[in-house]
């Protein structure tokens, strides 16, 4: 019983530390940006199918891809940033869900319509094969990976935006934009940067998933709701919240499957619902 | 007007009037049929745009006319949404003048929209759905469940297992009407067999796409098979990371429902040696081999059983309806019922009183990479099982409409 449960853990851990990475840039997004982004299924959906196309198409293989897809889809969340989210800053959060909602649909479509639907094979990449013989299950080193990078790379974000001078400006930008360009800060290229930055993110996650899930246009979708829920639970405008959150609630997801697993789509709402009869701001948010 | 015009004039007018008096009886003028199909979502690649296809096949190779009027088909997206499924189904006999709607995919969807055809007493033809209900406790005067069911699955692919010695069984399920009916099923065949069940872990279908954890559960039971009792791309995605677990080495994944889409995506090198039971294979024979090219050219993908199953039925319709003379549901199911079917997709077809279409089914293995020898060679057909052993009897259905 205890070995099943140790197995179960385990395996909540993994995903707890996929959601966290994915959910890091949505909060970053959101924190930095006001901007409820929700093509991010969508944008690691595009990473997941960059890292696939690259393979396919011109024989890039994962290690170049987890660089070089995020840097592409990156590039066209800056060309979002730039040609359509710039111009609902300010207003409503509304216009910004219902934006991004449009452009998921838009990509999700393109991609349905030139790839169907059951999925397109990445394999694990020859170094990261095999697993390891733990006494209670059999861990992929794969796996192994995705929590060790997942970690690193939200633990590295945090630093970034946190301790750093690029990160004070950041959150200078969102406290108070006017004030950081008078003191001769570029505000709107920080925006486009942080956009970026948060799009790259959902990529690097899509290339980090490809080799475990089946690369289908409607990968995101199924996602994108957990995420929304993780970050909402953490706290709207917390990174720290969002990656506690995202192991948390892997962990919660992992022992529903295991006591009860037909509620496991549903535990993280039921999560959600208490958390915001308690604290509405979320755990780690500050009231705006 | 003098008197020869006036007479024309009045010939024309009894012309033209003839028609309504004839037996030729066909309502609204036009024989509309109503492909009600995953479009966009987890299915649409088993069914989707290329039942469609199907039945526009159907319809042009019967000539685009049945009794001197045109054969027009539509086509709808239920999203496998049971509510958007049956409120299309009743705006479709309502206000579109429908006469019968084909596929519909899934087990929800078909479940929704039965009830709504036999109310309006318009046919329904299923080819993707499979609980094995539908013509059992749940069938309906006007349903024909053409294509497969999940008996069929489960006693080829169930008995096949377990002979070889998989008899000891873990499902995984997907948790709504379809994988349940399939893991009943399936495991009375096992039990029957002399096998053993030790357990199953259902979950959320559509929306799971991480198996780990109920991949470990089977692990832990030390079952010898692990028995998916789903679809689409929850099989792939289950088949996938059972690799990615090294389960498969000291257990065995049995596909109870897999389709040729589902090979193609996941490639051989992932699925080979997997047995799985089906209804249509393309490479079978020349019949198949004519109608899938053809297919092929116009979709891209060489057809699923569904797909095929599409096809055949509505060109059983549409023949139906012409030798009865009208499109009057009553009429056309008993034509259908009391006609054989012979062609390339059912060897020995029968649609029994209860509207199941019983006929021969095939239990194939998954080629290895070495044994495929040119695009779409993946299965390697093991036996033939013929239409009185593929599928339940008319006694054991238990239809309530059949009069012992």
């Amino acid at each position: 019983m205890i070995q099943a449960l140790s197995g179960q853990l385990l395996l909540g851990l993994i995903n707890g530390s996929f959601y966290a990475l994915l959910s890091l840039g949505l909060a970053i997004i959101f924190g930095l940006l006001n901007v409820v982004n929700f093509a991010h299924g969508a944008l690691y959906m595009m990473g997941a199918f960059a890292a696939w196309m690259g393979l396919e198409f011109l024989g890039i293989g994962y290690w170049w891809a987890l660089l070089l897809a995020p840097l592409a889809v990156g590039l066209v969340g800056v060309l979002v940033e730039r040609l359509l989210l710039r111009r609902l800053y300010g207003l409503d959060h509304l216009y910004g869900l219902l934006l991004t909602f449009g452009l998921t649909l838009i990509a999700e479509g393109l991609f349905h319509h030139f790839y169907g639907n059951s999925g397109q094979s990445y394999p694990v990449p020859g170094a990261l094969q095999g697993g390891f013989r733990l006494p209670f299950m059999y861990l992929p080193i794969y796996r192994a990976w995705v929590v060790g990078v997942s970690l690193l790379v939200c633990l590295a974000s945090w630093f970034v935006i946190e301790k750093t001078k690029l990160g004070a400006y950041l959150r200078a930008g969102t406290e108070n934009p006017r004030l950081l360009q008078a003191f001769g800060v570029n505000v709107p290229v920080l925006r486009t940067v942080t956009y970026g930055f948060g799009v790259a993110l959902a990529a690097f996650a899509g290339v980090m998933a490809a080799p475990i899930y089946q690369v289908q246009p409607l990968m995101g979708s199924s996602l994108v709701i957990v995420v929304f829920a993780v970050v909402v639970i953490g706290g709207m405008g917390s990174i720290a919240g969002s990656i506690v959150t995202g192991i948390g609630l892997g962990l919660v997801e992992g022992l529903t499957k295991f006591v009860y697993p037909e509620a496991s789509a549903v535990i993280v709402f039921m999560v959600m619902a208490l958390v915001l009869l308690v604290r509405p701001a979320g755990l780690f948010g500050r009231e705006r | 007007m003098n008197h020869p015009t006036r007479l024309l004039a009045a010939a024309a007018l009894f012309a033209l009037a003839a028609p309504a008096s004839a037996a030729d009886k066909v309502s609204d003028g036009v024989v509309k049929i109503g492909v009600l199909t995953d479009m966009t979502g987890y299915y649409s690649d088993l069914a989707g745009p290329g039942s469609v296809l199907a039945a526009k096949m159907a319809a042009e190779d019967f000539g685009g006319k049945v009794l001197g009027k045109p054969i027009e088909i539509v086509s709808a997206d239920h999203q496998n949404k049971a509510d958007i499924a049956s409120n299309t189904a009743r705006k479709w006999f309502d206000e579109e003048k429908v006469d019968v709607v084909a596929d519909l995919v899934s087990s929800s969807t078909a479940g929704a929209v039965m009830p709504v055809a036999m109310e309006k007493k318009r046919i329904t033809l299923l080819s993707g759905p499979a609980t094995t209900a539908f013509t059992g406790e749940k069938c309906t005067p006007y349903n024909v469940h053409y294509t497969y069911n999940n008996w069929m699955l489960a006693n080829g692919t169930g008995r096949e297992v377990v002979r070889q010695g998989g008899d000891s069984w873990f499902f995984i399920t997907a948790d709504y009407v379809f994988g349940k009916s399939l893991e009943e099923d399936t495991s009375n065949v096992v039990k029957a067999a002399g096998g053993k069940v030790l357990g199953s872990a259902r979950h959320p279908s559509p929306g799971t796409t991480d198996f780990s954890s109920y991949l470990l559960q089977a692990q832990a039971s030390g079952a010898k098979i692990i028995g998916m009792a789903n679809a689409g791309a929850d099989t792939v995605n289950t088949i996938k990371q059972a690799k990615e677990f090294g389960i498969t080495p000291n257990q065995s994944l049995a596909g109870l429902l897999v389709f040729i889409s589902d090979i193609h995506s996941l490639g051989l090198e992932t699925a080979k040696g997997m047995y799985l039971t089906t209804s249509f294979y393309w490479d079978l024979d020349d019949a198949t081999r004519k109608w899938s090219k053809r297919f092929l050219e116009k979709h891209g993908k060489m057809p699923t059983m569904v797909h095929a199953g599409v096809y055949s039925a509505v060109t059983h319709y549409l023949a139906a309806v012409k030798a009865v003379g009208t499109d009057d549901a009553d009429a056309v199911i008993a034509k259908m019922k009391a006609t054989p079917v012979k062609d390339f997709f059912a060897k020995n077809g029968q649609i029994g009183p209860d509207g199941l279409h019983r006929h021969d089914a095939y239990l194939v293995r998954v080629k290895t990479p070495a044994e495929s020898k040119y695009p779409w060679d993946y299965y390697a057909i093991v036996k033939t099982i013929p239409a009185a052993e593929a599928f339940p009897s008319v006694e054991a259905q238990k239809c309530p409409l059949v009069k012992k």
